[in-house]
């Protein structure tokens, strides 16, 4: 007999905002998180592209000085949004062995590495810090929230690019479903607009160029669509057994009602443009929520903004939905936050869980002409969703060829 | 010019505060870094490091385990500077 599992707190610190709530806000209004990056080293390496979505709030400016100083940005972020979403949830009383973490990141700590590698050039070994390794490896931002919240159930770091997060949240929907804890804090992180990366992703011609306006550059689903934009932050989710929450009087956003993971095993970085392995993970989610697609309300788009994947996944959407993906309410929120990366799923997933509990689809800003080959029902204004039940997915996908899709219903 | 006494303890009490955040009183002479102060090996070989650049003297990785009080510290590295 297996049990629901519901949405119980959520935390974000994003491109735009440092809450969940002011982030949400934001979305709602149609702001952008992107701009003109004031650093010198743009105009040093002279790179190509000079905006970024950075975080709306530094989160060194959040933690005290001493816990901050031992964890990259990533980690920062991690703990700043676990944080908020464990507040946000009434920081449920729950066994130290029974609270578990999944949290992902895409790429892990880069800064640390690179700052590291900076000092043992120019100041030799002696210098580089002791704390450079549990610093920068991957699981940082896990164990920084295991840690911080003595959660020993598990913690757990996926890592498959831009579908890690949404992926995390698959994982902890499996542990609970398992029985091995009671309440998990999902989410994930990335803390990577770094020169090498704004260098690399422009260099593989992924990231829009479009300098002169990068409040409009990410433009999901519009004909002239050039590119991702690389944001910034973590998002969180506290997720607990049905049981449990109601035990507790917990108020509870959504439930998560599945999720789906796949491998194209087609190419490095291009998506399957058939859509195969996506659409598998839409209908292997909807099977774990014991739901149809016909029943499917929103949808929260993986849409990145680049020509190629954008159509890749709407061809998915279509061999789920059929003709009736034109009616379905789409959101693809990059267009406001940026491409998060690890973090990107954790934040729409937060999203989609606000969208469903507060019946509005957010707006899908900067498209001035949609593209026939998506022809999707969206707005640059919130949808309402109506009153009757909802079933959203969020989509999530990543270098690698790597599919997550979570399955939200209304509670 | 070699930094005396007082100066090192206040120099170190500092360089504490920044890597853990203990207030700079109570980095006293007769305190131990461990018992007292609860800095771990990792801050510790971090405020090593950096004393050794703020009073520009040579603290050997074999030396760091004897520095168990804050006087161990603070005489090592006056007695460094006049080396």
């Amino acid at each position: 007999m297996t049990e629901k599992i519901v949405i119980t707190g959520i935390g974000a610190s994003s491109p735009l905002g440092g809450t969940a709530r002011e982030s949400w806000d934001a979305l709602l209004r149609g702001e952008s998180g992107a701009a003109t990056l004031a650093h010198e080293w743009v105009a040093e390496y002279d790179l190509p592209v000079h905006f970024a979505a950075e975080a709306a709030v530094r989160p060194d400016t959040v933690l005290d000085r001493p816990k901050a100083k031992r964890l990259d940005p990533s980690s920062q972020f991690a703990v700043v949004s676990a944080i908020e979403a464990w507040e946000d949830a009434g920081a449920p009383e729950v066994e130290s062995e029974r609270l578990g973490v999944d949290y992902a990141t895409g790429i892990g700590g880069v800064w640390t590495l690179l700052d590291a590698w900076d000092t043992l050039r120019e100041r030799g070994p002696r210098r580089v810090m002791p704390m450079t390794v549990p610093m920068l490896m991957p699981n940082a931002p896990s164990a920084a929230v295991s840690m911080h919240f003595e959660a020993r159930a598990y913690a757990r770091t996926v890592a498959s690019a831009c579908a890690s997060s949404t992926e995390s949240i698959v994982s902890a929907y499996e542990h609970l479903q398992a029985g091995l804890a009671d309440v998990v804090i999902a989410g994930g992180s990335e803390s990577a607009i770094h020169p090498i990366t704004v260098a690399a992703f422009s260099s593989m011609q992924a990231l829009s160029r479009r300098n002169d306006d990068p409040a409009t550059a990410s433009r999901p689903y519009d004909v002239t669509r050039d590119g991702f934009v690389m944001g910034e932050g973590a998002a969180a989710l506290v997720l607990e057994k049905e049981s449990h929450a109601r035990a507790r009087g917990a108020r509870i956003y959504a439930e998560l009602a599945g999720g789906g993971i796949t491998a194209d095993s087609y190419h490095i970085t291009a998506p399957e443009p058939e859509g195969l392995g996506a659409s598998r993970a839409v209908h292997i989610a909807l099977e774990a929520a014991g739901a149809d697609p016909s029943q499917v309300t929103h949808v929260n788009a993986h849409a990145t903004s680049t020509p190629v994947g954008d159509v890749a996944e709407v061809r998915a959407m279509h061999r789920v939905f059929g003709d009736r993906v034109k009616d379905i309410p789409v959101s693809a929120t990059k267009a406001a936050h940026g491409h998060l990366l690890g973090g990107t799923g954790a934040l729409e997933a937060v999203f989609t869980a606000l969208a469903i509990s507060e019946r509005t689809a957010p707006p899908t800003i900067n498209v001035t002409e949609q593209d026939p080959d998506a022809p999707l029902h969206i707005s640059g204004t919130p949808i309402p969703l109506g009153d009757g039940e909802q079933l959203a997915i969020s989509n999530s996908f990543g270098f690698g060829g790597h599919n997550a899709v979570i399955a939200l219903r209304s509670v | 010019m070699a930094h005396t006494q007082d100066e090192v303890l206040a120099g170190l009490a500092e360089l504490v505060k920044e890597e853990t955040g203990i207030a700079t009183e109570s980095v006293q002479l007769d305190k131990s870094f461990t018992d007292d102060l609860d800095i771990d090996s990792i801050s510790m070989m971090t405020i090593v490091v950096d004393a050794e650049e703020k009073f520009g003297v040579k603290i050997p990785d074999d030396q760091v385990q004897n520095l168990v009080t804050v006087k161990d510290a603070v005489d090592f590295i006056v007695g460094a500077q006049s080396e």
